[in-house]
């Protein structure tokens, strides 16, 4: 046996890295469900649409549903509040998106309600932008959902909806 | 330190076990024979007391966890059912409560000690960063305890800190789901934080064994900062002298913990906590467990979500990367004239910080916080380093025994 430290490969070499690559395959086969399994499940995933009534929400007002376990805020905003959030200068945002770009019909803004800055829900018709005021940390967000002040870093996510009829949207 | 056992059982079964597995040998080399400092003062029974808490924590938990229901419908009324219908429950539950307030209390104590005196210097430094460990171990198990009763405050504080996942540029959002097993905090979350809140202590009570471990290979520092250099002049076995004075030193604790079991048992906590979770609201004012507070002050500091997070852990990661940040040879405040004021000046920042994290984030608070936490960085990353280099440091003793026969060490550090 002293004589095993040849340069050649020899088959006990061959078994060693065959064995060795089969058993990396494995393990991560084998991982995967475990890191998987945290993952939502199909339950979760089939919560993922919700349906409002918006025609009993009045000028000015906001009303908040769930969707997938998180307040969706839907707010009529009145002409004042369009027109604020319409003539802010891009220049002036964090995260520029104009108003146009995250609204279907001006009255109507629909916005997830969760800060993006650490998930508090901010409270409506507060703060320094007469949009929401998030008291956790003291982000502004202005009356299109849109970051304006503190260390939140993006504007309110807008989440896929549709008008089903004038009165009536679908969210998800 | 702890060579070969010189244990020999005194029974005759004592002698048959011993020689199949030396595990009383063990026990008395590290708790027995152990030779230990004779200059030990009370700060270094915590490590004593940090023990009797892991177990008193773990004994609470596991019976609590025998009432209590970790689902989102009934989790809130099961915690309600140990207080008022579960024998006993009431106590069980604010012994586990208070419990956690105690184990950070003697934590902190533990490791301000380890900072006045130097523990963390060569060749402590595993010793120490062992230590650490355990201490974020410590918080992950606080924070998802602390979930489990699923009141506003738990609710709010789960999805506060799992968010701090979503500022990680690129997988943030899809490792924070993956957290969540969902789309915001929600039963999948409570679950898991119950099995996992089940499992941590017992990966704190395995690191805790390595931690005893390279203390028992490199020996306990002291207050002189000096190693044993002769056993019988330098030391004291470990039974009876410190095994008494670590027994006395967890009496008095005893007597503090239980003040807030019996006395004031909600002192500590959250009234927000008392009303069950609302997805929908958030309370007005999200505070952690006091024990958090400095940490989260520092996270409120920071103008940007990622710094926040940032300069959060970083904080712990000055206490992982102090061995080598500090540069002074001279291990004890008690001969380090300047640090010794830097070290009270670190803890009153510290102290500082937690109260600030505790106040709503306006105005002053917010500009107080920051300065504090420029400090908080500046001490380890600017004072350590060229302390150790300007410093005079006063004369430190040739042995522990010197330090000890000449009394007091001011008229020392004059001679």
């Amino acid at each position: 046996m002293a004589t095993t430290s040849t340069a050649d490969p020899t088959r006990r070499d061959m078994l060693y890295i065959a064995t060795g690559a089969a058993s990396a395959v494995a393990i991560g086969a084998v991982a995967w469900p475990f890191i998987s399994q945290m993952n939502p499940d199909a339950s979760t995933l089939a919560l993922s649409s919700t349906e409002l009534d918006i025609s009993a929400i009045p000028e000015g007002q906001i009303v908040t549903i769930k969707w997938r376990g998180k307040p969706v805020f839907v707010r009529h905003r009145t002409k004042k509040e369009i027109k604020e959030a319409e003539d802010v200068p891009l220049a002036q945002l964090p995260d520029p998106q104009t108003d146009q770009a995250r609204v279907k019909k001006p009255e109507w803004l629909v916005v997830v309600g969760v800060c993006t800055h650490l998930g508090c829900i901010p409270l409506g018709h507060q703060g320094p932008f007469d949009g929401w005021f998030c008291p956790c940390h003291g982000s502004a967000y202005d009356t299109s959902g849109r970051i304006r002040q503190g260390p939140a870093p993006r504007n309110l996510e807008v989440p896929d909806y549709a008008f089903l009829t004038d009165t009536k949207i679908k969210i998800g | 330190m702890s060579g070969p056992s010189t244990y020999v059982p005194k029974s005759a079964i004592g002698r048959w076990f011993e020689s199949r597995l030396p595990v009383m040998g063990l026990v008395h080399s590290s708790f027995v024979a152990y030779p230990t400092p004779k200059n030990l003062n009370y700060w270094w029974t915590f490590g004593a007391i940090l023990s009797f808490m892991l177990v008193a924590q773990i004994v609470t938990g596991v019976v609590l966890a025998m009432h209590y229901t970790p689902h989102t419908t009934m989790a809130f009324n099961s915690v309600e059912h140990i207080m008022r219908d579960v024998n006993w429950g009431w106590m069980l539950r604010y012994l586990h409560a208070n419990g956690a307030s105690m184990f950070f209390l003697a934590v902190y104590i533990h490791i301000a000690r380890g900072l006045y005196y130097g523990s963390y210097k060569a060749p402590r430094e595993i010793l120490w960063i062992l230590g650490v460990i355990i201490f974020l171990l410590m918080m992950a198990t606080a924070f998802m305890g602390y979930v489990l009763p699923w009141g506003q405050m738990s609710f709010w504080g789960a999805t506060v800190i799992t968010n701090l996942f979503s500022a990680i540029p690129l997988v943030g959002d899809a490792i924070t789901t993956w957290l969540w097993g969902g789309y915001s905090v929600d039963n999948p979350t409570l679950n898991r934080f119950f099995s996992l809140h089940y499992l941590l202590p017992f990966m704190i009570a395995a690191v805790v064994g390595l931690h005893v471990w390279a203390l028992h290979v490199v020996g306990q520092n002291n207050p002189a900062g000096v190693d044993i250099k002769d056993v019988e002049k330098d030391s004291v076995p470990f039974t009876p002298h410190a095994t008494l004075k670590d027994a006395t030193g967890i009496a008095a604790f005893v007597i503090l913990y239980a003040w807030f079991v019996f006395f004031i048992p909600n002192f500590l906590g959250d009234s927000d906590n008392y009303i069950m979770a609302n997805p929908l609201q958030t309370p007005p004012h999200i505070v952690p467990e006091w024990y958090f507070l400095p940490f989260y002050a520092i996270l409120r500091a920071i103008p940007s979500k990622l710094g926040g997070v940032i300069f959060m852990f970083g904080a712990i990661v000055m206490l992982v990367l102090l061995p080598w940040l500090d540069t002074s040879k001279v291990r004890s405040a008690v001969y380090r004239p300047v640090y010794k004021i830097l070290f009270w000046v670190f803890i009153a920042c510290v102290i500082g910080l937690g109260y600030l994290g505790s106040q709503p984030p306006e105005g002053g608070a917010v500009l107080a916080a920051r300065i504090l936490t420029a400090y908080y960085f500046a001490h380890f990353l600017v004072i350590l380093p060229l302390l150790g280099l300007f410093e005079t440091p006063r004369p430190v003793p040739a042995s522990i025994a010197e330090s000890v026969l000449k009394g007091d060490t001011t008229e020392l550090g004059k001679a």
